[in-house]
């Protein structure tokens, strides 16, 4: 049986967890390595962890808080923010990471995708999408939702996976940290588009949000506020997205 | 005889103090001996990382063997370090003792563990060292992870090279949707299985493209869509698994104490 996954998502700033709202107004949620901790001891299925300041500033991603992680949990976890070349993923994956997402970089040199697949294998290679939507449909943002590239998302998530990307992980700015539920429009759309799994991040409030984008197609679902505001737990959602009849690993 | 020298005094004057320290010592390298050595191949591709920290949880000391080509032109490092190096008599001298090197850290190890996130094109670089490694795996309890199993058949359908050849069959790629397979899925264990004793809910997390269909020393299988492939493997003291148990939460931990105390046993033997 295949089970759907549930990613805690931890957007990393200096070591701590912060969590913002339409990717702004950053609040501090607590330490990342311990907070990761507790989501794999609560049966989360993997986590992502997203230092959200590396783009920005142009700073590479800290691999000392990578080498902690890979110690201490023994589930997957992907790495993402920064990550601009070749050799910063291959660090990153050197030092534990299973995956290593990237956003800006893929979108400024697409062909880094194959690269980086070509070494590591497409399942390291997760391609960071965040889309809000426009008249015709969702548009591809940059450098932490800065920067509007005008880039159609349901078409640079099929490119994406042709060129090599092994998942992605595709984060709705208009519903991100609303908690009102996933774009499940977006989501779908994407799924149709590409072949690869989906991880479908922004706005997840209730185990009824996340039923709902399964059924649209996602195979993981991405959490991050109501997680680290204590609104539930792991056990608990996954208790109720198993009993609308989707298989999870409990 | 030096270092032994003040000891030798400090036992004469208190003979209880040193009888103490003795013993402490005495059991500091009892633990050490029973911690089973086990040499984590590394071939250039991979996180080698995970599985030295699972294994190192499990209770086991890991070293890492890396193969030559591993040392020389697969490690992004490694690439600009030997590029700089213009003598290529110091390259020539290097290549025959980093192969000496590998074959030195199979040989003092107590196990060896194949791990394996990448392609089947690694194979060329596990064709190199095929002779010091069929040669430790006839002799000490060998283990396997995704593409390390992969790789114990001669051939896949990802890319050219030949494998290990142990098993036979071919690695094809998974009809299903949506590729690669990645997660958690739960598997069927046939028989009766070492490496699975003690886990009562076997899920496990996988993430491949490629897979063995039907193999005689299948010992369990899984899905993907509706297409099963094997997912375990065993056969005496040789083990390899689909999914990867560095990931798979106090299941994975489970089965790689499993393997370790196999490694124990095996060890005492010999």
């Amino acid at each position: 049986m295949q089970y759907k996954r549930i990613i805690p998502c931890l957007d990393v700033k200096c070591g701590q967890v912060v969590k913002g709202k339409s990717f702004r107004r950053l609040a501090y949620a607590g330490d990342a390595l311990s907070l990761a901790k507790k989501y794999c001891e609560q049966g989360a299925d993997e986590l992502v962890f997203l230092d959200i300041a590396a783009s920005a500033q142009g700073r590479s991603t800290y691999s000392r808080l990578t080498r902690k992680v890979a110690q201490e949990i023994f589930i997957p976890f992907t790495v993402g923010g920064g990550i601009r070349t070749l050799e910063d993923a291959a660090q990153i994956l050197q030092n534990g990471a299973d995956k290593i997402s990237i956003n800006t970089a893929a979108v400024e040199n697409p062909l880094l995708i194959p690269q980086i697949a070509e070494k590591f294998g497409s399942q390291a290679v997760v391609v960071a999408i965040d889309a809000k939507r426009n008249a015709k449909g969702w548009s591809v943002f940059t450098y932490g939702g800065r920067k509007d590239t005008g880039i159609d998302a349901v078409k640079w998530a099929k490119k994406a996976a042709s060129l090599g990307a092994g998942e992605i992980l595709l984060t709705s700015m208009d519903q991100d940290g609303t908690n009102s539920g996933y774009d499940i429009a977006l989501s779908s759309a994407v799924c149709a588009a590409a072949n690869i799994p989906l991880i479908a991040s922004g706005g997840a409030g209730s185990a009824k949000d996340i039923c709902s984008v399964f059924k649209a197609g996602a195979d993981a679902a991405l959490l991050a506020g109501i997680l680290h505001r204590n609104e539930t737990t792991i056990p608990r959602l996954k208790k109720q997205v198993a009993s609308a009849g989707i298989p999870m690993r409990t | 005889m030096g270092t032994n020298a003040p000891t030798q005094a400090r036992k004469r004057a208190k003979p209880q103090r040193a009888g103490q320290m003795l013993k402490r010592a005495f059991m500091r390298a009892q633990r050490m001996r029973t911690k089973p050595k086990i040499a984590i191949i590394d071939y250039g591709a991979g996180n080698i990382a995970s599985v030295a920290n699972a294994l190192e949880k499990c209770g086991a000391k890991t070293i890492i063997a890396k193969t030559p080509a591993a040392m020389e032109t697969s490690g992004i490092q490694t690439r600009k370090a030997a590029t700089q190096n213009s003598d290529v008599q110091a390259q020539k001298g290097a290549k025959t003792s980093s192969a000496a090197k590998f074959a030195a850290c199979l040989q003092k190890a107590d196990a060896i563990v194949l791990p394996g996130v990448g392609s089947f094109s690694c194979a060329k670089n596990i064709s190199k060292i095929r002779a010091p490694l069929l040669a430790a795996m006839e002799k000490k309890p060998f283990f396997g992870i995704c593409l390390g199993m992969q790789l114990l058949f001669s051939n896949s359908e990802e890319a050219k090279g030949s494998g290990l050849g142990i098993f036979e069959g071919k690695v094809r790629r998974l009809k299903c949707k949506k590729l690669p397979n990645v997660g958690w899925r739960s598997i069927s264990i046939k028989g009766k299985s070492l490496l699975f004793a003690g886990i009562k809910k076997p899920v496990f997390y996988f993430c491949h493209s490629y897979a063995i269909r039907g193999s005689k020393r299948t010992s369990a299988l899984s899905c993907a869509g509706s297409d099963k492939f094997v997912c375990a493997l065993e056969k005496g003291n040789t083990f390899a698994v689909q999914f990867h148990p560095e990931k798979s939460g106090p299941n994975g931990l489970k089965l790689l104490s499993n393997f370790v105390k196999i490694v124990q046993g095996a060890s005492k033997c010999r």
